[in-house]
């Protein structure tokens, strides 16, 4: 089925050129700074990525819902507000229990180094901690999501 | 392989996820899936809402919904945000406003980027509308991009169109000029606690009744709401529901019906007769040979698209629609 899948996506790929892809981008928990959620936004949509802004105060469960009604291929998640350690796991704990464990979460945000290794073990993929550019992010998203196609 | 129509109609959530992105993608088995399912569309209640950018129309949405839900019914929501003509992609951003709806099983929302089509809509946005309908939703709400002007086609394919105008974009001119009289069945002054709404709805009321209405035909009442308090929302849930009775009648709702089915074919026809000319033509390497001639004015762009269309293209259909005609009788 998943070879059938593929096939049938590199079928549509060669006659109707790219699969779109679509990124859904969401700031879990109470923290209400979404600068750096809108910049990942925009720079995503500028390098031609449908992306859906869920905007703030989302829980994992909010956003996981959406992420299955949307059908995205990927999640970015910026969290400031120090509930990292739990709200990232949460999230990829959701989309595995919806079968969708092959969305890519990845997320952004003040994250203390040492976090980042438990974080990946539980299946987010990427952290990106201040200074990341923006290029950056974008050449991870469509390396990530292309070759997961 | 791909998403069966057995899945959508069990209600699989996520199947019809998948089947719309397949649509939006033009993957051809999510098609053949549509063939089968269109069989089981025509249930929904389709409402449109136009109006300018940030006239209020992903909050009066989400507001309609709780009310639509507390009657009971299913929700399916369309929202439609513009591609980007530069890099291709879109930022999405109608759910921000339809929060409350995120976790309730009874509403499902999509959010569609343009991708290049005109008119307000997205080129798979009636696909998209059929899977919800399909999915046995109640009602199904269309919130076009927003452009305003020229969003004819949304009012063909809706039962019911709102057309939202704000309070302080420019006179009755404007108004008339974005021809947005044509495309209304119901219009809703929003944000109508700012100032000069008063205005604004006394002077559609003016526009609207300087037009003449035969008999029998649809006067567009003019509703004020506040979106986001919900203030209006009611008596606006009632003229929907006075408008709906109306399209119910059955010479409306045939007329409704072909003008609708004439928009699907013509759409679906507008994009497969361009794509199978391009693709033979380029396919038999004869494209690039009459580009050039044209280029070199050897040719003519009118001559050659004649000579490319000129089929008999009802010949072999004739048959074809006397057989759906037999399979209406015979069925209970």
């Amino acid at each position: 089925m998943a070879r059938a899948r593929a096939k049938e996506r590199s079928e549509g790929r060669r006659r109707k050129g790219d699969r779109k892809v679509r990124v859904l981008v969401g700031k879990p928990g109470l923290d209400g700074h979404d600068r750096g959620a809108k910049i990942i936004a925009r720079a995503l949509r500028d390098a031609g990525f449908e992306v859906i802004y869920t905007g703030l105060h989302q829980t994992p469960e909010m956003i996981v819902n959406a992420a299955v009604q949307e059908d995205v291929d990927a999640i970015g998640l910026s969290i400031l507000s120090g509930a990292h350690n739990y709200l990232f796991p949460k999230v990829v704990e959701l989309l595995k229990g919806k079968k969708m464990g092959n969305v890519v979460v990845f997320g952004g945000g003040i994250i203390p180094d040492g976090d980042i290794p438990g974080l990946r073990k539980k299946g987010v993929d990427r952290i990106f901690t201040p200074g990341t550019s923006l290029s950056e992010i974008v050449e991870y998203v469509n390396k990530r999501i292309r070759a997961r196609a | 392989m791909g998403v069966s129509a057995k899945d959508i109609l069990s209600g699989d959530i996520q199947a019809a996820a998948r089947l719309m992105r397949d649509l939006d993608d033009e993957i051809p088995s999510a098609h053949r899936t549509l063939k089968t399912l269109y069989r089981h569309t025509g249930r929904a209640y389709l409402l449109g809402i136009t109006g300018a950018p940030g006239s209020g129309k992903s909050t009066l949405v989400d507001c309609l919904t709780g009310h639509l839900r507390q009657e009971g019914k299913t929700v399916g929501i369309v929202a439609i945000d513009p591609t980007s003509p530069f890099s291709g992609g879109a930022i999405l951003g109608d759910r921000i406003r339809m929060q409350k709806h995120t976790l309730d099983d009874g509403v499902f929302i999509r959010s569609l980027a343009t991708r290049g089509h005109l008119g307000g809509l997205s080129k798979s946005t009636l696909d998209i509308v059929n899977v919800m309908d399909a999915m046995g939703k109640d009602v199904v709400i269309i919130e076009t991009v927003g452009v305003g002007q020229d969003e004819v086609e949304i009012v063909k394919v809706v039962h019911t169109n709102l057309v939202l105008v704000v309070p302080g974009l420019g006179d009755d001119i404007q108004a008339l000029k974005a021809g947005i009289l044509e495309i209304a069945d119901i219009f809703v002054v929003n944000k109508y606690d700012r100032e000069g709404a008063d205005r604004t709805k006394q002077e559609l009321e003016t526009m609207v009744s300087m037009n003449t209405y035969g008999e029998g035909e649809w006067v567009p009442p003019v509703m004020a709401t506040v979106a986001q308090t919900g203030t209006g929302v009611h008596e606006l849930l009632a003229e929907v529901a006075r408008h709906w009775k109306f399209v119910s009648r059955e010479e409306n709702l045939k007329r409704y019906r072909t003008e609708k089915a004439k928009v699907e074919l013509m759409e679906i026809l507008k994009k497969k007769l361009i794509e199978k000319a391009v693709d033979d033509l380029s396919r038999s390497g004869v494209l690039d040979l009459l580009l050039r001639d044209i280029a070199r004015k050897h040719l003519d762009p009118y001559s050659v698209a004649d000579k490319v269309v000129d089929h008999k293209f009802a010949f072999h259909l004739r048959k074809e629609s006397g057989k759906g005609k037999a399979n209406r009788k015979n069925r209970p």
